[in-house]
C-alpha cells in the first residue's frame, strides 16, 4: 500500500509540475494584462510539436530543434500580444476571454493542418531505464520534468524580484499609467511577459511530451487544467499558481489510483469547487473587497 | 408594444422561410438547430448579458434536461412529456442547489467554478455508462406529439423550435422589462449599489440562475427527442463556449443580439466547410477579429452602425434643406 502511494505521488508531482508551468504562464499574463489567456495550453502542444517537426526525418539534431521550438512559440506568445490583445485594450473580460479562445482555436486549427491528427512523441533525453525507489518506479524523464520545472520557477521568481525588466512588469499590473509615468515602456513590457509565458508553455511541452505524447489539441485539457491550478492557488499569485499545479497534479494522481481512473479529472474539479466554496478566492489569494 | 415589433418581425420571417425555401437544408435542418442555439443563447444572456454573472458551464444543464428525458423514456417507458417534466425538475434541483454557492463568486473564479461545474456533468455522462450509455451515447429516443400530432419531420421540428424560439425571446423580453429584470441590471451595475436600494441580489441572482438553467433543460428535451440519438459529446465544454461565444458575438444584454449570435455560429461553420482542412484555422481567425473590431457585438455594432448612419443622412438632409 505504502509502495503505491508512494508511486501516485511520484506520478503526481510529474503532472503537477507540468500544471504548474501552465499556471503560471496564466498568472504572469493575468498580472501583466488583465487577460485570462486560454491559448496557454496550446503554447504547451506548440512547443513540442514544432519540436518534433523540426527533427523529423532527417532534420535537425535535437539540440538544435528544442531551443528553435522554443523561439517559435515565444514568436508566437509575441504575435497573439501584438496582433490580438492589445488592438482590444480596454474590452471587456468576457471579450478577451473571447478573443484568446479564438487564438486557441486558430492555433489549433494551424497545428492540424501542418501535423494532422497524428499523435506525436519526443525522444526521452535521458533513456528509458526506469530507477527504482522502493518498489516505485520513475523513469529519468520524470526527474527532467521535475527540476526543470523547478528551476523555471525559480528563475522566474528571480526575474520578478531582482531584475529591473522584471519589476517593470510587476509595475504595469499594478498600475499601468503610473508605471508608463515613471518612463516605463508598457508596451514593451506587455510583449515580455506574453513572450516568458509562452517560453514557459513550451519548456513544459518539451519537457513532458516523451511521457505524455501530444497532438494538435493536446493543449486543451492542458490550458483548463493550468487555469484550474492558477484558481486553485489564487489567481494572480505566480507563486500560489505553482503550489496549486502541484496540489492539482497530486489530488488527481491519488484520485485516479485510489479512487477511479475515468473520474479522476471531475474529483480534480470537485475539490476546486469545494475550496472555492469555502475560500472564494483561492488558496493563496488575498481577499478583496469591491470598491464601490 | 414597440418591445413586440422585433418579436413580430422575427415569426414573420420564421414563417414565411419555408414557404420561400421548401425542403431546403439550411432552413429545416440547419435551421433547426440555428432556433435551438437561439434557445440556449437566450437563456445564457438572461444570466451573462442582463445579470452579469458568467458561465461557462450553460452545457451541462441542457445535458441533464436531455439526458433525463432520454433515460426515462427509453430505460424505463415514461412518457415524452412526464420525462421532460423530470428533466425540468431535476435542473430545478440542481441550478438551485449549486447557484447559492456559486453564484458568490466573482470574476474569474465564477467562470472557473462554472466550467468546473460543466466539466463535472460531463464526466458523469461519460463515465455512468449503465444509465447513460458512456460514450457510446444512448439511441432510439422517442419522438414528441403534441395533441396527437407527431413532430416527426424536419419542417414539423422546424415550426416547433421556432414556436419554443419566440416563446423564450417573448419571456426574456418580458423579464428584462419587468422589477426583477431591472433589479438583475442594477446588480450587473454594482452589487452593493443594488443592495443599498433594497434589492435582495442574493435572491435575484438565484432567480435568473434557476430559470437558465430551465430554459436550457427544455431545449435539451427538445433536442434529445428530436435527434433520436444523443451521445455527451454534444455537452461538452466546448459547447458551453460555444454558447457564450454567441452571447458575446451578437452582443451582450440584447436578446435578439443572442439571436443573431446563435444563428451566425451555427451557420459558419456549415459555410466553412468549404475551406476543408483550413475550416478551423478560419473559424477561430473570424472569431479573433470579430471581437477585437467589434468588441460590443455584431448585433449591437451594426446596429448602432446603422442609427449613426441615420442620423447623418437625416443631418445631411436638414443641411441641404436649410441652404
Amino acid at each position: 500500500m505504502f509502495d503505491q502511494i508512494l508511486q501516485f505521488l511520484l506520478t503526481g508531482i510529474t503532472v503537477g509540475a507540468t500544471y504548474a508551468l501552465v499556471a503560471l504562464g496564466f498568472a504572469i499574463i493575468y498580472n501583466a494584462s488583465d487577460v485570462v489567456n486560454f491559448a496557454q495550453g496550446e503554447f504547451v502542444m506548440m512547443g513540442a510539436m514544432s519540436a518534433i517537426a523540426m527533427s523529423a526525418g532527417d532534420g535537425l539534431p535535437i539540440f538544435l530543434s528544442l531551443p528553435l521550438a522554443v523561439l517559435v512559440t515565444i514568436g508566437v506568445g509575441i504575435l497573439l500580444q501584438r496582433f490580438a490583445i492589445a488592438p482590444a485594450r480596454g474590452a471587456s473580460v468576457v471579450t478577451t476571454i473571447i478573443i484568446t479562445i479564438g487564438a486557441s482555436i486558430f492555433l489549433r486549427g494551424v497545428a492540424l493542418l501542418l501535423w494532422g491528427k497524428s499523435i506525436f512523441a519526443l525522444p526521452h533525453f535521458s533513456g528509458e531505464q526506469p530507477i527504482h525507489i522502493g518498489k516505485a518506479t520513475l523513469l529519468p524523464q520524470n526527474l527532467w520534468v521535475m527540476g526543470g520545472a523547478a528551476l523555471l520557477v525559480l528563475g522566474v521568481h528571480w526575474f520578478f524580484n531582482h531584475t529591473t525588466h522584471g519589476k517593470a512588469i510587476l509595475a504595469c499590473s499594478c498600475n499601468r499609467t503610473a508605471a508608463q509615468l515613471v518612463g516605463i515602456n508598457v508596451g514593451m513590457m506587455m510583449l515580455i511577459a506574453y513572450g516568458l509565458s509562452a517560453f514557459l508553455g513550451a519548456m513544459a511541452g518539451i519537457l513532458v511530451t516523451p511521457i505524455t505524447f501530444t497532438s494538435y489539441d493536446a493543449g486543451v485539457m492542458l490550458g483548463l487544467k493550468g487555469f484550474s491550478a492558477a484558481i486553485l492557488g489564487g489567481f494572480g499569485n505566480p507563486m500560489g499558481a505553482v503550489a496549486g499545479g502541484i496540489l492539482l497534479g497530486l489530488i488527481e494522481s491519488l484520485a485516479a489510483g485510489l479512487i477511479s481512473s475515468g473520474y479522476k479529472d471531475a474529483i480534480g474539479f470537485i475539490i476546486l469547487l469545494l475550496v472555492l466554496f469555502f475560500r472564494p478566492s483561492g488558496l493563496f489569494g488575498k481577499a478583496t473587497a469591491e470598491r464601490v | 408594444m414597440k418591445r413586440l415589433t422585433g418579436l413580430l418581425l422575427l415569426a414573420v420571417i420564421l414563417l414565411i422561410l419555408p414557404f420561400l425555401f421548401p425542403d431546403n437544408y439550411y432552413v429545416t435542418v440547419v435551421g433547426v438547430t440555428a432556433l435551438l442555439h437561439a434557445v440556449l443563447a437566450v437563456s445564457l444572456n438572461l444570466l451573462m448579458g442582463y445579470a452579469g454573472q458568467i458561465s461557462l458551464g450553460h452545457a451541462a444543464f441542457f445535458g441533464i434536461g436531455a439526458y433525463t428525458s432520454a433515460i426515462l423514456t427509453t430505460r424505463y417507458g415514461w412518457d415524452p412529456w412526464a420525462a421532460i417534466m423530470a428533466g425540468l425538475a431535476l435542473t430545478g434541483l440542481v441550478s438551485f442547489l449549486v447557484s447559492r454557492p456559486i453564484l458568490r463568486l466573482k470574476g474569474h473564479y465564477l467562470a472557473m467554478a462554472t466550467l468546473g461545474l460543466g466539466i463535472i456533468i460531463n464526466i458523469i455522462l461519460v463515465q455512468g455508462e449503465q444509465l447513460t450509455g458512456g460514450p457510446d451515447g444512448l439511441g432510439g429516443i422517442p419522438t414528441l406529439s403534441l395533441f396527437g400530432w407527431a413532430i416527426d419531420t424536419d419542417l414539423r421540428w422546424y415550426w416547433a423550435m421556432g414556436a419554443t424560439m419566440l416563446g423564450v425571446v417573448w419571456l426574456a423580453l418580458n423579464i428584462i422589462d419587468s422589477r426583477s429584470g431591472r433589479a438583475l441590471r442594477a446588480l450587473h451595475g454594482s452589487e452593493v449599489a443594488a443592495e443599498m436600494m433594497g434589492i435582495n441580489t442574493t435572491a435575484a441572482k438565484t432567480g435568473v440562475f434557476v430559470l437558465a438553467a430551465l430554459i436550457a433543460s427544455l431545449a435539451g428535451a427538445l433536442f434529445c427527442h428530436q435527434q433520436s440519438f444523443i451521445s455527451p459529446d454534444s455537452f461538452s465544454f466546448f459547447f458551453s463556449i460555444e454558447l457564450v461565444t454567441m452571447v458575446v458575438l451578437g452582443g451582450m444584454a440584447s436578446t435578439y443580439g443572442a439571436v443573431f449570435g446563435a444563428l451566425i455560429l451555427t451557420f459558419l461553420p456549415e459555410l466553412l466547410v468549404v475551406f476543408e482542412d483550413f475550416e478551423v484555422m478560419i473559424f477561430g481567425a473570424i472569431l479573433m477579429l470579430m471581437m477585437i473590431f467589434l468588441p460590443q457585438g455584431l448585433f449591437v455594432g451594426l446596429q448602432s452602425f446603422a442609427l449613426r448612419w441615420l442620423s447623418r443622412r437625416r443631418a445631411a438632409a436638414l443641411h441641404t434643406a436649410g441652404d
